[in-house]
């Protein structure tokens, strides 16, 4: 079976030419053509219904393609899927390990289901794990939402594999689980895991390697988190004031302000030029303007602004 | 490989058996079903009649008319209370609600006087007694209409009801369970996930089989005893050919579960689908309720494809009638090829994939 490879003689982690996906006649997919090297940690960065759960499913070789190709670690989606399924590892979007099994029972399960033994690739998940031990004997739908995302991701590693996909992994865990699933995510790919990771949270974004932005089914951008940031071409500034929603109307509706949006506690603006910045600053100088680098969050919705124009 | 392949298999099973073990509701179906459902219809909801209240007028009073009397006392289905004194008595006792029965004597003949209002009771009633006067041998007494009643001489309900019920039960238990247990995967996403691993969908969906086949057999000898040693309905026939009957019914309806799961996306859904689907037509359209024989050629037509109707017309000639098994060759292969072709159906329907 022919194979395509990199210099280092391994093929890269996904392969997506030109696909095109719809749902009874709602396009899912546009055009998307995508590659992830092996090793990388890669994030998929979009709001719900932009087609992330779909590119997951045709990669994991679970629904196909209405037009277009995709390969993972080397395998056609489609044609080697019997392959593909022993190289993978996939955690969906909703929890999905069987509630009345314990956490023990669960991860034995999946071992077999993947002809091999909890012990073989114990040092994989043995970080996690160890924060699962204490609840061992306890069935999976009794356990914390970081705990069961934890659990999931155990079972989606126990076979190593060379492509590893999770879909939102971290929606609906508290934080401190979050950071830490991160964490684990890292020590991953150190070991040479490929790791293709969807998530509707921005901040998350700066910890992946590259990331795509996506919108109605289209990839808006592929960047490293720091390019994608250096690539705004504009000036963002940061305004904390009370009374932020009246001073978002305010603004959306001045002439000079190309978008204003909320982003926590303050509001972050970027006007059409720099002139149009200074113009309106003295008009309004008590507003307290500074200039900031830009987020994640600024430069998808600069790219979502513009694809919609 | 090979090994490997049946080590996953069979932990695919014990996790199955796991999910029924730990789910009251499963239980619940599973044990509670069966053992109420012959219990009540065995014996609560029957037609046959015990301790009718009886009055007999005996003007004759001689050894004959004596000799009847002695054996409708001693028969545990008529509660002799009442000797009339005279004719115009016999309407009063009914209106009264004292006897639903009154045994007349005359001069050449005897008289059956019986309450109807529940015809089903009424003709079992004159069915017993006219027996029991017949077999008493009184000789100058005429009794018509002479009906003998092959097999289940005493008429009793149970006869006829524990069959259809094992066709209903296993229904419920195989079809039911099995497709609501595969569709549940399918709702909390866990097929997703057997889906994106090397197991071979056939193995997923097989294995979710066994464990039901297992617990229906072992339902089916629970019926078995309940029905002999409490219910004293006898198995006449060869047990080992019920046994095979029974098993080869089981797999039609398991397969049946699998067929709906197929088709069906979430649990509700399997559950209406099998209720609607498979249990009305057993219940009236297999002989369970209505004999096959008394219902219009179209519907008689449709029973055919009904496996319900094969196996409990099998299972009433292997378990009443007591016949030799090549009598029940016919059912038996109906209910084989039914088996394989749903099989076939359905596992050419279940997909490799989600959509």
């Amino acid at each position: 079976m022919e194979k395509r490879c990199d210099i280092t003689g391994a093929p890269p982690a996904v392969v997506c030419r030109s696909i095109h996906k719809s749902y009874k006649g709602v396009k899912a997919l546009t055009n998307l053509s995508l590659e992830i090297s092996k090793g990388e940690l890669f994030g998929l960065i979009g709001p719900d219904g932009s087609g992330k759960t779909t590119l997951f499913r045709i990669l994991t070789s679970l629904i196909p393609a209405d037009s277009g190709t995709a390969e993972v670690a080397g395998w056609d989606v489609v044609r080697d899927y019997r392959q593909l399924r022993t190289q993978m590892g996939y955690m969906p979007g909703r929890f999905s390990l069987y509630p009345d099994l314990t956490v023990a029972e669960n991860l034995q399960f999946f071992a077999t289901v993947f002809n091999t033994t909890v012990a073989e690739n114990y040092h994989l998940i043995r970080e996690v794990f160890q924060q699962l031990e204490p609840f061992k004997n306890r069935r999976a739908g009794k356990l914390s939402g970081g705990m069961k995302q934890k659990l999931a991701l155990s079972c989606a590693l126990i076979h190593k594999p060379a492509v590893l996909f999770l879909d939102e992994p971290t929606t609906g865990v508290d934080p401190v689980s979050r950071k830490e699933f991160w964490e684990m995510l890292r020590r991953l790919k150190n070991e040479g895991i490929s790791i293709l990771v969807s998530t509707p949270y921005m901040d998350e974004a700066n910890r992946c390697d590259r990331i795509a932005l996506m919108q109605h089914g289209e990839i808006l951008s592929v960047e490293t988190p720091a390019q994608m940031r250096a690539q705004f071409p504009k000036k963002i500034y940061r305004l904390e004031v009370d009374r932020r929603f009246g001073w978002l109307e305010m603004l959306r509706k001045a002439p000079e302000v190309e978008s204003a949006f909320l982003f926590g506690e303050a509001l972050h603006v970027v006007f059409r030029s720099d002139a149009d910045a200074l113009a309106f600053r003295t008009n309004a100088p008590a507003l307290a303007f500074t200039e900031i680098r830009p987020e994640i969050e600024d430069c998808f919705i600069y790219l979502m602004n513009k694809t919609e124009k | 490989m090979k090994h490997a392949a049946a080590h996953t298999f069979l932990s695919f099973i014990k996790k199955e058996f796991f999910h029924i073990f730990r789910d009251v509701r499963t239980m619940l179906i599973i044990v509670g079903i069966p053992v109420t459902q012959i219990l009540i219809i065995g014996f609560a909801v029957s037609t046959e009649v015990k301790q009718v209240p009886t009055a007999v007028y005996d003007p004759l009073k001689d050894a004959s008319t004596r000799a009847v009397i002695e054996q409708l006392r001693a028969s545990e289905l008529f509660d002799v209370r009442t000797m009339l004194e005279h004719p115009d008595e016999i309407d009063r006792v009914f209106e009264r609600g004292e006897a639903s029965l009154v045994v007349v004597f005359g001069e050449a003949s005897v008289q059956l006087v019986v309450d109807a209002t529940d015809p089903n009771q009424g003709t079992t009633t004159a069915e017993y007694a006219s027996n029991i006067i017949h077999t008493a041998g009184a000789s100058p007494l005429q009794i018509v209409p002479e009906v003998e009643m092959l097999y289940n001489p005493e008429l009793r309900s149970s006869y006829n009801f524990v069959p259809g019920l094992m066709g209903l039960i296993f229904m419920i238990i195989c079809a039911m369970m099995t497709s609501i247990a595969i569709v549940r995967e399918k709702e909390t996403g866990t097929m997703e996930v057997l889906l994106a691993s090397p197991v071979k969908p056939a193995h997923i969906v097989v294995s979710k089989m066994i464990p039901y086949f297992l617990i229906s057999w072992v339902i089916f000898v629970l019926i078995l005893l309940l029905s002999v040693f409490v219910l004293n309905v006898p198995v006449s026939g060869n047990l080992v050919w019920l046994n095979v009957l029974t098993l080869l019914f089981i797999l039609v309806a398991l397969s049946l579960g699998l067929l709906i799961s197929t088709l069906v996306k979430t649990q509700v859904a399997a559950m209406l689908v099998s209720s609607m689907g498979l249990m009305m037509p057993v219940m009236i359209l297999s002989g369970f309720i209505f004999p096959i024989e008394s219902i219009p050629a179209a519907l008689q037509a449709i029973s055919a494809v009904i496996p319900a109707r094969w196996y409990i017309a099998g299972a009433k000639k292997l378990m009443i009638e007591g016949v030799p098994v090549y009598r029940v060759a016919k059912e038996m292969l109906v209910l084989a090829g039914m088996a394989t072709g749903i099989i076939l159906i359905s596992l050419r329907n279940f997909k490799t994939r989600l959509e």
